[in-house]
């Protein structure tokens, strides 16, 4: 079976979007200079990260689905990461 | 204790570890909260879905007739997949079927089931909240932070699933190595019963679960699985990090690899995509467990790393039922004594090691190191499997040659040595 895009294939979901406080933030430096953006690039089922036209990772922190696999692979301090606020987030309807 | 406690028992996580905590000491009369960061218990709980179901049905004597389940699986596919071709091993049994031993479950689902239970029993249910740290008193754990409000209770159980959080910001546990961690990706599609029960020859109760291992996750150490729902299919596959890493590879050119693989491609056609999740599997086994009870606290389920991957089956929520079960007596007990100290709470310990969790943990503890160095199993021996039977099977008019022959061609042909064969062969049958 081909699946639709990622993006597509999200739509199916449910999110409850926190637009307060988002629960990823990169550090930019470290994240290139540390390998992390690529392997977290690489690893995210939910293609939360992108290379932006800047050279910057891109951070879709909407379509997360928390799992916390960029957290493991991430090197310290190249990536900020905690669950959603209560509430907030992914609320799978199946899993 | 300086501020009197609000409950006897915090029970942070609504997941299967959770929830049945909550169940067991809210039935023996303790007061206990049972805090859940989503919107409603289950909500952010995903498994592959094969629920063993001997430790819950202890909790619930008529589990099988109460709970929301799929089907009862009696039917194990165990497929090695190649490029181009695959073997595999069918596995059905009448006593399987009559036992329900393994039924398919969807978490949403069965969490919110679970979550009731503990409710009716007397336990105060509070989702949407996210536990952000312990309250420490002196050595002693006396009760959590959520945002701006402090609760305090004379035990805190730590539910809260495979990324432990809540005792690794606490310095309680430390990070997982990679290989002792795997991602777990899953599409839930939609297929019309009749059309289950037609093409994977069940009946409306009955069920199969596939495990697949080899080409479909592009060789990353780890496996697929395919297990059916009433009116869903569960997909998924699970990937170790190290190897992920390794081999630079994309997480979602895998998935999308395995479900373009041609057996599931055949198995999944026709449906629609209705969910698309992901979560972390602890990999680690007995190994990954460490220290489990500390003053006012015990960790219990996936957060004390208690998952099991033999290779053939994946089990955690079994485990996870099976601690609640250790814990909850032993914490019901420290609490009837007024001894909530490490020392208290050490019965847990005690009770997990002699249980089934402690004991299949420790039978299966070289499970791990196993699955990581036999790296012909996500490859070269599918290869060698279809190679030896290609040469019984592909009759094309050439002299045919004994099976012993065939077999010694193929492994020549193959990066595979007889040696390895051996002792991996061995080593397996050691470890699993
Ligand atoms: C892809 C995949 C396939 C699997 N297949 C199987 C299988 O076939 N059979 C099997 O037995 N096991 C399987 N497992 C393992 C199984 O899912 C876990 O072992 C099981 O879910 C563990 O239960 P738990 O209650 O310990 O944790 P979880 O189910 O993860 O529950 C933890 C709960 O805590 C909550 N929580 C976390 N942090 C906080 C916080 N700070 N505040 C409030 N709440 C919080 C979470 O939202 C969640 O509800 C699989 C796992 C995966 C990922
Ligand atoms: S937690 Fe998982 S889904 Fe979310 S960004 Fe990280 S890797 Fe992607």
């Amino acid at each position: 079976m081909k699946l639709a895009p990622v993006a597509q294939r999200l739509g199916g979901n449910r999110f409850i979007l926190d637009e307060e406080e988002p629960h990823i933030v990169v550090n930019q430096e470290l994240a290139k200079s540390t390998g992390t953006a690529e392997r977290i690039i690489a690893a995210c089922p939910a293609q939360v990260y992108s290379l932006g036209a800047d050279g910057n990772v891109a951070v879709e922190y909407a379509a997360c689905l928390e799992c916390g696999t960029c957290f493991e692979l991430a090197d310290p301090g190249a990536l900020s990461w905690h669950y959603p606020r209560g509430g907030f987030g992914v609320q799978f309807r199946e899993g | 204790m300086a501020e009197e406690p609000d409950f006897d028992v915090i029970v942070i996580g609504a997941g299967v570890a959770g929830t049945v905590a909550a169940y067991q000491l809210a039935s023996k009369g303790h007061s206990v909260v049972l805090i859940e960061r989503g919107e409603a218990p289950g909500s952010k709980n995903l498994s592959g879905g094969i629920l063993y179901t001997h430790s819950i049905k202890t909790v619930f004597p008529d589990f099988l007739e109460t709970a929301p389940y799929e089907r009862k699986i009696d039917k194990n596919r165990i497929v090695f997949t190649n490029p181009g071709s695959w073997v595999g091993v069918d596995y059905q049994d009448a006593r399987l079927a009559q036992l329900g031993s393994a039924v398919s479950v969807l978490r949403a689902k069965l969490d919110a089931w679970l979550a009731e239970q503990a409710e009716g029993a007397g336990a105060m249910v509070m989702p949407g909240v996210r536990v952000d740290s312990l309250i420490k008193e002196g050595e002693q754990i006396t009760g959590v932070v959520a945002g701006e409000d402090e609760l305090r209770a004379r035990v805190v159980i730590a539910a809260d699933g495979v990324n432990s959080f809540i005792a690794r910001d606490a310095g309680l546990r430390t990070k997982p190595r990679h290989e002792q961690q795997a991602v777990g990706v899953k599409a839930v599609i939609k297929l019309d019963p009749a059309v289950i029960e037609d093409r994977f020859n069940v009946d409306s109760e009955h069920g199969v679960a596939y495990a697949l291992v080899g080409d479909c996750s592009l060789g990353v150490g780890g496996g697929g699985f395919l297990y059916t729902n009433k009116d869903t299919l569960s997909v998924g596959l699970v990937l170790r990090l190290d190897d992920l890493e390794k081999k630079k590879l994309r997480t979602v050119d895998i998935f999308d690899h395995y479900l373009e693989y041609p057996l599931v491609d055949s198995l999944v056609k026709g449906g629609e995509l209705v969910e698309y999740g992901c979560h972390l599997v602890n990999e680690g086994g007995e190994a990954m467990m460490g220290q489990l009870v500390f003053p006012g606290l015990v960790i219990v389920g996936d957060a004390a790393g208690l998952t099991l991957n033999t290779g053939l089956t994946v089990r955690g929520m079994d485990l996870a039922i099976g601690s609640a079960i250790a814990a909850s007596s032993a914490v019901s007990a420290a609490l009837e004594k007024g001894d909530t100290s490490a020392a208290g709470l050490s019965g847990y310990t005690a009770n997990l090691a002699s249980s089934f969790v402690g004991q299949d943990m420790h039978t299966y503890n070289k499970a791990p190191a196993f699955l990581e160095s036999a790296v012909g199993m996500y490859g070269d021996y599918g290869q060698l499997l279809a190679d030896v039977l290609h040469g019984a099977f592909s009759l094309d008019g050439t002299p045919r040659q004994h099976m012993s022959k065939v077999a010694r061609q193929a492994l020549k042909k193959s990066p595979v040595k007889l040696m390895q064969l051996a002792k991996d062969g061995l080593k397996g049958l050691k470890a699993l």
